[in-house]
């Protein structure tokens, strides 16, 4: 039976791609629109979750000290806050360097200059791992004894972790739903073309054409048309991605966000698309032909 | 060979089509399959290509039995029969050559193969000058025999016509017998089905006729008269 016949199965299917213009069309248009959407949608949660990653890098709580501590005894707390689970780092902040951070970030502002630095408290600076525990991790800090107060931004970070899973679940149900319909779009392209052909379909299986050799070139023309949807739907996310990085960059109220560089992402951008795109194809054909399963 | 041992066949609706066939082709045979419209000669065709399956009994084709084969083995068997239609079924958008090409590639021939092979047969068939026309620029006779060298291109055991002369006059009806008797003589054995009278008397060929799924005569030279419409 031979080797498996490469040129003429890539001929066969883009002979059948070519015959169905407007559904070929049809077909790449929503795979390229399937795979836009899921890009978009990807992208954003990629840059929205490395935002989240340097909010969660410059998170800190503040511990202050009791007011009557010698600054031996609230040095001495030092290895009680290290020992608690969340907490990465902690960081020891006497009330004269406190003071000094404080008049040096408002320098204007007269009435802070000649504050007597008791009037603050000795602190520590901790940075935690994971926002989600925050609330956990605030008491178990409360509860050690010597020290009187916690501040943590709690109300935002929460904030950012609901946007975040919010976009997932979006984001997941969006992908989910488009690579369906893109699926069965492909599918009844290549149904169409099985459809144009099921007469030279009758007379391969009449004369012993075995059922790999009849569907190959549909399995060609479904990964063909998903590459292709690929290839195109990179370009237009490449150029979108470009287009909106230079609009915030250019936007004095969104200064605040950093855009990664799409260097950094058209790799996996790539390599996903890809493979997205092919799953989508050889989905749909696998799909279309599934009765020439059967003898 | 060809064998069929007790073979019932029933279509869905109900039809007992063949109703208990026994029936052996030796290799090299030609044999005339007669008998009115409806009897079963078609099924029998059918059969013997794989389309449909037997209700009962059993079937040997060239080495393959209906009664084990599994789905894989189907292609193969196919591979030894050659079939040929009334309609022809040619694909008209592909030239003469094309058509065979098709069908050669189908079952894995090399390019190399099917350019050997094909003004052969073209040649066996006297159409060697009509490789690049397309179907549609073809007479019925000509068509016909462009079917006879697309059964034939794969160099089947066996090859099986189905009222091949259905759609000809019986000057071409006369012209495609003769070649079919001409392919027999160089090897291929031949299972003709026909209606036509007249050309069966002229051949004095092995005769099966079938009536209402039986066969009811099997003789050299003749089948049992009165049965025959068409
Ligand atoms: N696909 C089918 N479904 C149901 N019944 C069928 C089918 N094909 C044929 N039959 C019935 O089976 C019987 C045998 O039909 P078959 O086609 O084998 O006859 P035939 O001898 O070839 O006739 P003809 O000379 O007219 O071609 C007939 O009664 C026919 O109506
Ligand atoms: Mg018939």
């Amino acid at each position: 039976m031979g080797k498996h016949n490469f040129g003429y199965f890539f001929h066969e299917g883009l002979s059948n791609m070519f015959s169905h213009g407007f559904m070929t069309f049809a077909a790449i248009g929503i795979t390229v629109a399937c795979l836009l959407i899921m890009g978009t949608f990807s992208l954003v949660a990629v840059n929205a979750n490395s935002l989240l990653q340097d909010l969660e890098q410059e998170n800190e709580i503040l511990a202050y000290v009791e007011e009557d501590f010698t600054e031996e005894q609230a040095r001495a707390l030092q290895a009680q806050l290290e020992a608690i689970p969340n907490v990465v780092s902690v960081t020891y902040i006497s009330r004269v360097e406190a003071m000094e951070r404080f008049t040096a970030q408002y320098p204007e502002e007269e009435m802070f200059q000649d504050l007597d630095p008791d009037i603050l408290r000795d602190r520590y600076s901790l940075k935690i791992r994971d926002l989600k525990q925050l609330s956990q991790t605030k008491e178990m800090v409360d509860d050690i004894n010597g020290i009187a107060k916690v501040n943590a931004y709690e109300a935002v970070a929460g904030g950012f972790i609901t946007v975040r899973n919010v976009a997932s679940v979006v984001c997941i149900a969006l992908i989910a739903i488009l690579f369906v319909v893109s699926v069965f779009i492909i599918s009844n392209t290549i149904r169409l073309t099985t459809f144009d052909r099921r007469e030279e379909i009758a007379i391969m299986r009449m004369v012993g054409a075995t059922n790999g050799f009849i569907r190959w070139p549909f399995v060609y023309e479904g990964f063909m048309l998903g590459l292709l949807g690929a290839a195109i739907a990179f370009l237009l996310q490449w150029g979108l991605y470009e287009a909106v990085a230079q609009g915030v960059d250019t936007n004095d109220a969104l200064q605040l966000i950093d855009i990664i560089s799409f260097q950094e992402l058209w790799v996996p951008v790539a390599v996903t698309f890809s493979i997205a795109g092919i799953l989508i194809g050889v989905g749909g054909s696998l799909s279309a032909i599934r009765k020439f399963l059967q003898v | 060979m060809i064998r069929l041992k007790d073979v019932e066949m029933v279509y869905e609706n109900g039809t007992k089509a063949i109703q208990g066939i026994t029936l052996t082709i030796e290799d090299g045979e030609f044999v005339f399959l007669v008998g009115p419209s409806g009897s079963g000669k078609s099924t029998i065709i059918k059969l013997l290509t794989g389309e449909v399956e037997p209700y009962a009994g059993r079937i040997m084709i060239n080495g393959f039995s209906t009664s084990n084969i599994s789905e894989r083995q189907i292609p193969l068997m196919r591979r030894t029969l050659g079939v040929i239609f009334q309609d022809f079924r040619l694909i008209e958008k592909k030239t003469v050559y094309d058509n065979l090409a098709f069908v050669m590639r189908a079952v894995g021939a090399s390019s190399k193969e099917i350019r050997q092979r094909i003004p052969y047969v073209l040649d066996l068939v006297g159409l060697e000058n009509k490789a690049y026309s397309f179907p549609t620029e073809l007479s019925g006779g000509e068509q016909q025999r462009v079917a006879i060298a697309r059964a034939l291109v794969n160099n089947p055991t066996t090859v099986i016509a189905d009222e091949p002369t259905g759609n000809l006059d019986p000057e071409r009806s006369l012209e495609l017998m003769d070649l079919l008797v001409k392919i027999n003589a160089l090897g291929t054995t031949m299972v003709v089905v026909t209606h036509e009278k007249n050309l069966v008397d002229r051949f004095g060929k092995r005769v099966v006729t079938i009536d209402s799924g039986h066969v009811i005569n099997d003789s050299v030279g003749g089948y049992v008269g009165g049965h025959i419409h068409g």
